[in-house]
């Protein structure tokens, strides 16, 4: 799923200062799980917001609305009958969700409440990880399901580095080393001799750095 | 084949070799540079030059290199795969060997969460282990990273660090024989404090016959005083300072603790010559470079070679 987290309040609120009514939008999708943006977070912003403004003097109108999806046209059409009666949008979609919904209503702007982070797990309840980023060619049989380039703070392919100790990363002792991680799997698998292999070096030009990506199934196109 | 290094030579003709490292300053004078070579001068094979050690901000280790090769030095130009990307990384390796640049290592480089910029966005587009991978393509093949030929390729001695300290330990010693795989032809350690555990990981490494492969420098860092020796211990990772030596520098009197410092640090020098398989020693005296001559001097590996 993707991440996010929600923006602190005085930085909403800064944002939302030019404006009295507000379409709140949240997304059932990813933000839910990771409890960043579903219904219930948009719940507990608006009344935030409502009540912040009202002691202000500066009331606020908040629709509050949570989409099925932020990241498809069917849905965000939904908005159509009522977005033009707010100022602005409040969004607690993801980064996509965000911008798909300003594609889709040039005349407003969308505000994200939210900072998107990182696809992840849920490692347990109340607790999520970043598992891949998204490099477009993936490394998993390599290295057996632990990858290097989002759980290496340094996104090496041929670690450990020398601030691996006790099976953390330099960077943060919360942090496990991926490389720590792989060498335990290889010896897991009996197949420790595939440390021995040298990775080359990475084609970058699948992921972000090749620019904006874009997929294209020429089969499902209407 | 061989290059113009002196390091190189001192090594091939069967020397324990002395390197040291000198640190750019943070700033454009280039006398600090100057000073510290004129310290290390006719004490040292060859001299490490960082590059923005632990992230912080200094003089380029290019540049810092050529101070140093003007004063009659060999420098060793250390290199980090943080700040450039291959394409950046392959103009500086061409342009250190045009202006007579001999030796280089290639290091991964601290995160920058360490330094004094740790909002910067790091590259790491190629590793360590690439970067060395990379460079003997260049130097023996004559062809960038990405196949296509150098018209006047560069000509670099090839080096490496290691950490015999770093988890997991027991791929310590593998890890160095892909680098000599990958082609390195020197290695230089971590500190060595714990002469035990170095002589454990030397003998994996001559189970693997990796010293036949690759010339060993056991890294050397005198400490200046008991606070020193539980810094490091604490604050830099993979860095291993056994509590016994703690002890020796926290009962010894303050005043006599630098003084302590360079025996425990002569005494370490002692026992890593008699690990089989070692070439030589790189004396990191950090911001402490005026002791250099006095523990090369004390270790009797003074005068050094003449090239």
């Amino acid at each position: 799923m993707i991440v996010a987290d929600r923006k602190p309040f005085e930085e909403i609120i800064e944002m939302l200062k030019p404006y009295s009514s507000i379409l709140l939008l949240g997304c059932n999708e990813c933000v839910t799980v990771c409890a960043a943006g579903g219904a219930k977070e948009v719940a507990v912003l608006a009344s935030e917001i409502k009540l912040f403004r009202a002691k202000e003097g500066k009331p606020v109108e908040i629709k509050e609305v949570t989409l099925e999806r932020n990241c498809d046209p069917e849905y965000v059409e939904a908005l159509k009958p009522f977005i033009n009666d707010f100022d602005v949008v409040l969004s607690m979609a993801c980064g996509c969700g965000i911008q798909f919904v300003g594609e889709h209503y040039r005349n407003k702007i969308v505000l994200p409440a939210v900072n998107t982070t990182f696809y992840g797990v849920t490692e347990q309840h109340g607790m999520w990880a970043e598992r891949c980023q998204g490099c477009g060619n993936c490394v998993l049989d390599r290295t057996l399901g632990i990858c290097p380039v989002t759980r290496c703070a340094k996104s090496i392919f041929n670690g450990p580095c020398g601030g691996s100790q006790g099976g953390v990363c330099e960077v943060d002792k919360d942090t496990p080393c991926a490389w720590q991680l792989i060498v335990d799997r290889y010896k897991e698998m009996g197949m420790l001799d595939r440390y021995l292999e040298i990775q080359p070096a990475k084609d970058w030009s699948t992921s972000r750095d090749g620019g904006p990506r874009k997929r294209i199934r020429e089969d499902l196109k209407i | 084949m061989s290059t113009a290094s002196n390091l190189e030579k001192v090594l091939k003709a069967g020397n324990f070799a002395v390197t040291s490292e000198c640190g750019p300053p943070r700033g454009a004078d280039p006398e600090v540079v100057k000073k510290k070579g004129s310290l290390l001068a006719g004490y040292v094979d060859a001299v490490n030059v960082t590059d923005n050690q632990t992230s912080v901000v200094r003089m380029s280790s290019l540049s810092a290199s050529l101070i140093l090769k003007a004063m009659g030095l060999d420098p060793v130009m250390q290199m980090v795969c943080r700040d450039r990307n291959r394409i950046a990384i392959q103009s500086d390796v061409l342009g250190a060997s045009a202006l007579g640049i001999n030796n280089i290592l290639c290091l991964s480089g601290d995160h920058q969460k360490f330094g004094d910029h740790p909002t910067a966005k790091n590259v790491f587009d190629i590793d360590s282990m690439q970067l060395i991978q990379c460079i003997r393509q260049m130097v023996d093949d004559g062809r960038f990273l990405s196949g296509e030929e150098i018209k006047g390729k560069p000509d670099l001695f090839v080096g490496c660090a290691a950490n015999p300290f770093a988890d997991p330990f027991e791929i310590r010693a593998m890890r160095l024989a892909k680098k000599a795989k990958a082609g390195a032809q020197f290695v230089q350690t971590q500190c060595v404090f714990n002469a035990e555990k170095f002589g454990k990981w030397m003998e994996m490494v001559r189970d693997l016959g990796v010293h036949e492969k690759v010339y060993i420098l056991a890294g050397i860092t005198p400490m200046k005083s008991a606070g020193m020796a539980k810094y490091m211990k604490s604050s830099v990772p993979g860095m291993d300072v056994p509590d016994d030596l703690i002890r020796r520098m926290q009962d010894t009197p303050k005043e006599k603790q630098a003084e302590e410092g360079i025996r425990i640090c002569l005494e370490a020098i002692e026992k890593i010559r008699g690990i089989k398989g070692v070439s030589g020693i790189h004396i990191m005296a950090i911001e402490w470079e005026q002791m250099v001559p006095e523990i090369v001097r004390s270790a009797g590996l003074y005068p050094r070679p003449q090239s």
